[in-house]
């Protein structure tokens, strides 16, 4: 891919969540340049993802290691596991710099996650910073906010 | 079952080994902690930094009692009971804010000054006569029992008379003392919002935990020990700085030895903490200037003894949790036998590089979020044993590793760090404190 089309875009982003869902994480983490990082913000508008708290802001250590916990034979909050599921609306494409090989995108979606008897709803919008690299998107960070951010929750254990 | 308010049916609860399970089930036993525990202890209430200026609040709540933190003209900081002397509306709803010189009822307008006295009330002649000023609500906001602000920690005890701030914690304000000492000014400031963090289990199975040094290894191998495994298969070549997460979370992994050898210290009414020796706090990268700063603001002798301590987790009875060598308070705040709410702050050494700062964010990221792959495992103990303590086959939890016989907790001890004594100390407190405002009663209904 030398010019990637909106569509493409749009594409990349529904491919990516319907990974998460369907629990394909090595696909999921080969979607992410070396040094993307994950970053859900506890604040609402949060600014800063280093200096203060924020729910997640991993590097690609931590994502394997979160990922690779979750088929561990002791992870037992994993015992029975997780599913979820992404709604997506149609992706926003905020920036397409073909020159720089950089692309914004913003998607509203909703989030659900279960387990056992439990089950929980998230409106999410995530911000994905996408590169070209060796012909091929990658994504480079992605924001994730949760609409009621500032809420208690019990335990998030898969990636909206 | 029935539970007669009485310190003989209380004593019949605790042993000194072990605990009947209605003190995490009964809603009974929850209403009494209310009404008693929490009002005759020092509760923490807020950080001093929440609210720098006149008339900023901060709401909160002692026990179940909802309370205002709020600074008032005169500076000093005062905590309120959150609602109006009228018809009980609370006063403030929002976590934060600035009231200026008074609040004011958003019901009925009626104001007060910051230190809760009535300064108004609309079409105030319906009044005369009444005999309004004789009453509770004519004289305002009620204040709590008693405040104390122990640099920049602010403490409160919900009822007017009972054990003073000073021999309630004695030497345990080492830790806060420690924490804020290595600020080269001497000073901490909240930073950002807590994470809040729902648990449907009892706040005491979380108080706990805090000092248990036999479960990290078990309950966390599969995120520590898949952290040492990613990375001993990336075969990475020696001197390559490891991943954040591998001295955050790794140490978890750290055998049995490691712990006993830690040790742990109590202190009387229920204080007490792990990491005497060593800690798994130990081991972080040095931050560039930090310590030169140190030097600078303390002398070295002083500076060395400040940062050589690396005391891991402190409670504080009954319900918080400092760790001074990455500045952070949890609060496990009550809401039902069943339910508590874990907020966990991070604080700015004011003064130091922020470098540290982002090293206190990552930890509480990676530990106590709803989102971390650590907390996910303890939430889920938690929970478990909340369900499981309705098993009518065994009514007890056992709190017996390291006991010995006549073992005196009104001393400080340091002990092997795996003892379960700092949780029997917490027992021991909460008989002394729930009873300590109850009638002797007979021998426990059976
Ligand atoms: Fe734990």
């Amino acid at each position: 891919m030398t010019f990637p089309t909106k569509d493409d875009l749009i594409d990349f982003l529904y491919d990516e969540a319907r990974m998460l869902d369907e629990g394909y994480f090595d696909d999921w983490l080969a979607l992410w340049t070396e040094d993307g990082h994950y970053w859900m913000p506890l604040d609402y508008k949060q600014a800063d993802p280093i200096h203060e708290t924020s729910l997640l802001y991993e590097d690609q250590f931590m994502l394997r290691l979160r990922v690779e916990r979750l088929n561990g034979a002791r992870t037992f909050s994993q015992k029975p596991k997780s599913r979820c599921h992404h709604v997506l609306n149609r992706p926003f494409v905020d920036e397409m710099d073909h020159d720089a090989g950089r692309f914004v995108t913003t998607t509203q979606m909703h989030y659900v996650e279960t387990r056992l008897d439990e089950q929980f709803l998230l409106a999410l919008t995530a911000r994905h910073d996408l590169v070209l690299q060796d012909g091929k998107l990658k994504i480079a960070q992605k924001r994730v906010d949760i609409l009621n951010c500032d809420a208690a929750f019990g335990n998030i254990q898969l990636l909206p | 079952m029935h539970t007669p308010q009485t310190r003989a049916a209380m004593e019949a609860l605790v042993t000194p080994y072990q605990v009947h399970r209605d003190l995490y089930t009964s809603p009974e036993i929850y209403r009494l902690e209310m009404k008693h525990l929490f009002a005759n202890t020092w509760v923490y209430v807020g950080h001093e930094s929440q609210t720098p200026n006149k008339g900023d609040y901060f709401t909160t709540q002692i026990g179940d009692q909802p309370v205002i933190q709020v600074r008032h003209s005169d500076g000093e900081i005062h905590v309120l009971y959150n609602r109006c002397p009228h018809k009980g509306t609370k006063i403030a709803i929002d976590r934060t804010g600035n009231t200026g010189k008074f609040f004011r009822c958003p019901y009925h307008a009626w104001s007060f000054k910051t230190d809760g006295c009535l300064l108004a009330i609309p079409l105030k002649k319906g009044y005369d006569g009444t005999g309004l000023d004789q009453t509770e609500s004519g004289k305002g906001m009620t204040a709590v029992g008693a405040v104390k602000n122990y640099r920049g920690f602010i403490f409160a005890r919900l009822a007017p008379e009972g054990i003073g701030f000073d021999e309630f914690f004695g030497d345990s304000l080492s830790s806060i003392d420690n924490m804020v000492d290595r600020s080269p000014e001497g000073r901490l400031e909240v930073v950002g919002a807590p994470l809040r963090y729902m648990h449907r289990c009892n706040w005491k199975m979380l108080v706990e935990n805090q000092t248990d040094t036999c479960h990290p290894m078990v309950a966390h191998e599969s995120s520590a020990g898949t952290a040492v495994r990613i990375w001993e298969e990336m075969d990475q070549p020696e001197g390559t700085p490891k991943p954040a997460a591998m001295q955050i979370i790794a140490p978890f992994m750290s055998p049995y030895e490691f712990f006993e050898n830690m040790g742990i210290r109590t202190w009387p009414n229920g204080h007490g903490h792990t990491g005497v020796s060593t800690s798994i706090h130990a081991d972080y990268s040095e931050i560039p200037g930090y310590y030169d700063q140190m030097v600078e603001a303390y002398g070295e002798e002083r500076a060395q003894q400040i940062l050589g301590e690396n005391r891991h987790n402190t409670v504080y009875f009954p319900n918080i949790m400092i760790k001074g060598p990455i500045q952070q308070l949890r609060n496990f705040i009550p809401l039902g036998a069943d339910k508590t709410l874990v907020e966990s702050w991070i604080f700015r050494l004011v003064g130091a590089p922020d470098e540290l700062l982002a090293r206190t964010a990552m930890y509480n990221r990676m530990i106590n979020a709803p989102t971390s792959i650590v907390g996910h495992d303890d939430l889920e103990m938690y929970e478990r044993a909340q369900e499981g303590l309705h098993a009518d086959g065994m009514q007890w939890v056992n709190v017996q590793r390291l006991y010995e016989e006549g073992e005196d907790l009104e001393q400080t001890a340091v002990l092997n760090g795996t003892t379960e004594r700092q949780m029997r100390n917490q027992f021991h407190a909460w008989l002394k404190f729930m009873t300590a405002t109850m009638p002797a009663g007979q021998e426990a209904a059976e």
